[in-house]
């Protein structure tokens, strides 16, 4: 399929979609309106409604603020998952003592300790980095203790041989293989980040994507709510595309899956 | 055996293995012997072959002499003074692959001097030119999945030589090519040492390559408890083309002579993997 084609196909999906959505929150079938507007609002009014907050400039803050949570989330959560990560995949008698708890923490719903860091940290941004955090902090340590442990035995022993010393071991193998595993999982990392903080910003804040959406709902302005939410796809979208770019340019020594020799 | 009772070390041999033993301990419990007692030196300049059957502790009598595992019993001298850590002498070109595959070719070739604190720059200069002796001079820039096995393995050559070790030890380098790039490999190998001649300890099952290769072929018995239990000079004139030699009268004989040896290792190393 060409690039043209994939695009055409892929626009046409949405069009469909949105006229669908229109007609049947407008037009009544069989003499029953199947989507009702109070639900589900419409296309249009929530359309209008996005142009609004660009035109007006009020979206510009609340964007922002939800950029810098799932920024802060996801530096400090990888920061986290790598020194700890590191940590465990080179004292194991660390990793062994601690394996419960690791597992315990990471089994809990975040969600519940969205109050608690409320109540810690108050109703700004750091509740929400909080949440993002212990979301990002996981997924972060997990692939790079596993990055540090699944080294290849014959690497490490040639790079022994090539006379590196401790330190040029860490910065030679472990710290590509590790960035290499973390760098695999960042799609999902920064996913999670974002989750974090508008999950964060929907239980209690003032401000934030997930702010916009909690007040409109607050007063079944419906219109608002999807709005939100359509503001807050493209946002995810832009993000993951940046995340894309990234990982291309770092992670050129690998190969494709396509062009992956037998 | 005559050979115990040369136990002391020549000062002159590269590597001195003397009634060196590896046994490992069993999950299970117990332990199990892969090799026992085995004298082995390589003099300075020496290029020997060891061949043996597979799994007789080929690989583990290399690793020996690297120094990244440490034998049960028995002493390990390199050019006579006792190794009791890394073998800093040494370069090791492994069987799998051990590139570093975050690196180009080039950067995989200079990181052995960078290691020894040469500045970066003076690194990728020198590794340019023996990313070139290796015949890679275009494909430097390339990361080693975008090259062939055969490349690969030139790639690893020059990591290992551009640092001049004394020792080189080969764990079946070549093993994973086809029939035409190992002939290719070999007739660099030799090309490059001929240049300066440093002692080689070279593992291969292949008996036609390790005599087209080596001035000595050091066959082992079957494992458990593998030994050596052949010793040949390979009389043939340097410098060789792997391809022709193999045409050789001189050749010919020599091959008949060890694999009747190494036949019989072989079935018993069959009988006792596929009994087991």
């Amino acid at each position: 399929m060409s690039r043209v084609r994939l695009i055409v196909l892929q626009v046409l999906v949405a069009a469909i979609a949105v006229v669908l959505w229109y007609v049947l929150s407008t037009y009544k079938v069989f003499g029953k309106i199947l989507l009702p507007p109070f639900f589900f609002s419409n296309p249009v009014d929530v359309a209008s409604q996005i142009v609004d907050w660009f035109v007006s400039g009020v979206i510009w803050k609340h964007l922002w603020v939800t950029l810098e949570e799932s920024i802060l989330a996801f530096v400090l959560g990888s920061f986290g998952g790598v020194a700890v990560g590191f940590w465990f995949a080179r004292q194991p008698r660390t990793a062994a003592v601690f394996d419960p708890y690791v597992k315990m923490v990471n089994a809990l719903p975040r969600v519940v300790l969205a109050p608690i860091f409320t109540l810690w940290l108050g109703l700004g941004i750091w509740s929400k980095v909080a949440l993002g955090v212990t979301l990002v902090f996981f997924i972060v340590f997990f692939n790079v203790y596993q990055g540090v442990k699944e080294v290849s035995p014959t690497v490490l022993a040639n790079a022994r041989m090539l006379g590196m010393s401790e330190r040029q071991l860490m910065r030679h193998v472990y710290w590509p293989s590790a960035l290499s595993w973390m760098f695999s999982s960042l799609h999902t990392s920064v996913g999670f980040a974002v989750v974090g903080a508008v999950v964060g910003e929907y239980l209690g804040s003032a401000a934030g994507l997930g702010y916009l959406i909690q007040q409109a709902e607050g007063v079944f302005d419906v219109a608002g709510v999807f709005a939100g939410m359509f503001v807050l796809a493209a946002f995810v979208i832009v993000i993951d595309t940046i995340v894309t770019l990234i990982e291309r340019r770092l992670l050129v020594w690998r190969p494709l899956a396509s062009d992956a020799r037998p | 055996m005559a050979a115990s009772a040369t136990a002391k070390p020549i000062p002159a041999s590269a590597v001195a293995l003397s009634g060196v033993s590896i046994a490992f301990r069993l999950t299970g419990g117990g332990s199990y012997t892969a090799v026992e007692r085995t004298t082995l030196t390589v003099a300075d300049g020496e290029f020997v072959a060891i061949v043996g059957p597979t799994g007789c502790g080929k690989s583990t009598l290399l690793n020996i002499a690297a120094g990244l595992i440490a034998p049960s019993s028995g002493r390990v001298d390199i050019f006579g003074t006792a190794l009791t850590t890394l073998n800093r002498q040494a370069g090791y070109l492994f069987q799998a692959d051990a590139l570093f595959p975050w690196k180009t070719a080039l950067d995989n070739v200079a990181i052995g001097l960078e290691t020894a604190g040469v500045l970066s720059s003076e690194a990728r200069a020198r590794a340019q030119t023996w990313v070139a002796r290796v015949g890679l001079s275009s494909f430097g820039d390339r990361y080693p999945h975008m090259l062939s096995g055969g490349q690969r393995k030139r790639v690893g050559l020059a990591q290992v030589l551009i640092r001049d070790p004394k020792i080189l030890l080969m764990d079946e380098p070549f093993g994973p090519l086809d029939a035409q790039t190992r002939q290719i490999m070999g007739n660099l190998l030799l090309d490059l040492w001929s240049a300066d001649r440093k002692a080689v300890l070279f593992v291969t099952h292949d008996l036609e390559e390790a005599i087209a290769l080596s001035d000595r072929v050091v066959i082992m018995s079957a494992g458990p408890a593998a030994r050596v239990i052949g010793d040949w000079k390979v009389p043939l004139a340097r410098p060789r083309d792997i391809g022709e030699i193999k045409l050789d009268h001189a050749f010919h004989e020599l091959h008949r002579d060890i694999w009747h040896m190494l036949k019989a290792e072989v079935i018993k190393g069959y009988a006792l993997t596929e009994g087991a």
